[in-house]
């Protein structure tokens, strides 16, 4: 696609606007926060929604022995893993920090690429998480074809906790 | 014991211990697994955090902790005083907007009884102590767990404050991103209260 000159003045101008507008937010003495997380890059198609997860994990499987169970990873901070955590699921280690990663990393090494995962967090407002971005980017990065992440809008507590769905205490 | 059958096969019968009762009728065990699954039911649902709404308006679960700099915390200790306790963690980008604000409250109404109480939920203290430098916080701020995670009505989101009266009450609740604007108008209002401790 060319650009008229226009065009290329408004994308200039754009940038320009990009790269002040942190410097105008120290200028006004507030801190600049932490970018957008890449929870906003995980594509919709792969969002589980917590109805979704809830009723997958309560039928039976005696019943509909074809619907199959999927590894939930928390990829969220201990400390709120061992307040409550969905039944079942295993901490993996938050997917922002390096060693975070390598706890999800070696996790799931071993595991056959089509394994079904579900990865949450719920550590803050959704387009806040930093943790999920990255963690799911690393499964696709190895190979992994069936993963899913929990949509959590605001926070694990509000979006599954307070909606009564069940949870499990590592405390 | 070795014993025979009828059909003339050899069984082997292990005497029951004296102490055992005789076996229930087997509705009254059926009522019994019953009882125990739905028990089991509860606890595994129980185990949830309490509503955080019902710390509204009750006394704020005391705690004792070390800061960062290794002071003791006691939050009794600031009775008399409102208080703004505040979740946070180093992860939490909304979280690193309200600190700063945070910190300028605290120069500008701790004359008039306002304190500010950090509690980082991070699982690094290193990284907290870190960012505590960066922002350069003046309030002090120690190392939260589930432990008191689960007694302020589950910290499962951040971030997360509670504005807490001079009679060491529970007022308000803050989760998610606040309108930092709104909780200063709140503990404004808390500084006008008097308080019942003499």
């Amino acid at each position: 696609m060319r650009l008229g000159p226009s065009g290329r003045a408004g994308v200039f101008a754009a940038l320009i606007l990009l790269c002040a507008a942190p410097g105008r937010m120290r200028a006004a003495g507030q801190w600049a926060a932490p970018p957008p997380s890449s929870a906003l890059s995980i594509p919709a198609s792969v969002l589980l929604q917590p109805e979704e997860l809830n009723h997958l994990l309560q039928t039976p499987t005696a019943e509909k022995p074809l619907i199959e169970k999927p590894l939930i990873l928390q990829v969220g901070s201990h400390v709120l893993f061992a307040q409550a955590h969905i039944p079942r699921a295993e901490y993996a280690g938050p997917g922002s920090q390096d060693a975070g990663a390598q706890i999800l990393r070696n996790r799931v090494a071993s595991l056959p690429r089509k394994t079904f995962i579900v990865l949450y967090c719920g550590c803050c407002p959704w387009n806040r998480c930093p943790n999920v971005g990255p963690a799911y980017k690393l499964l696709l990065d190895m190979g992994f074809t069936r993963v899913k992440v929990l949509y959590l809008a605001d926070n694990f507590g509000d979006d599954w906790v307070n909606k009564g769905f069940p949870v499990e205490s590592a405390h | 014991m070795r014993v025979h059958t009828r059909s003339g096969r050899v069984a082997l019968k292990v005497p029951r211990p004296a102490s055992r009762l005789p076996r229930a009728p087997i509705a009254i065990r059926r009522a019994i697994l019953v009882a125990f699954l739905v028990a089991s039911f509860t606890m595994a649902t129980a185990q949830s955090a309490p509503p955080a709404q019902n710390l509204l308006n009750k006394p704020a679960p005391d705690f004792t902790r070390q800061d960062l700099h290794g002071h003791a915390l006691h939050l009794a200790a600031f009775r008399g005083k409102v208080v703004l306790l505040n979740f946070w963690a180093t992860w939490c980008a909304p979280c690193q907007v309200e600190m700063p604000v945070f910190a300028a409250w605290q120069r500008q109404y701790s004359p008039q009884g306002f304190a500010i109480i950090g509690i980082s939920m991070d699982d690094d203290a290193a990284a907290a102590r870190r960012l505590v430098q960066r922002l350069k916080l003046d309030y002090p701020v120690a190392m939260g767990d589930a432990r008191l995670g689960l007694r302020y009505g589950g910290v499962l989101g951040l971030p997360l404050s509670y504005l807490i009266d001079r009679n060491g009450v529970v007022r308000a609740r803050f989760q998610g991103e606040t309108d930092v604007k709104s909780m200063e108008n709140q503990m404004r209002a808390l500084l006008a209260e008097p308080s019942q401790k003499k």
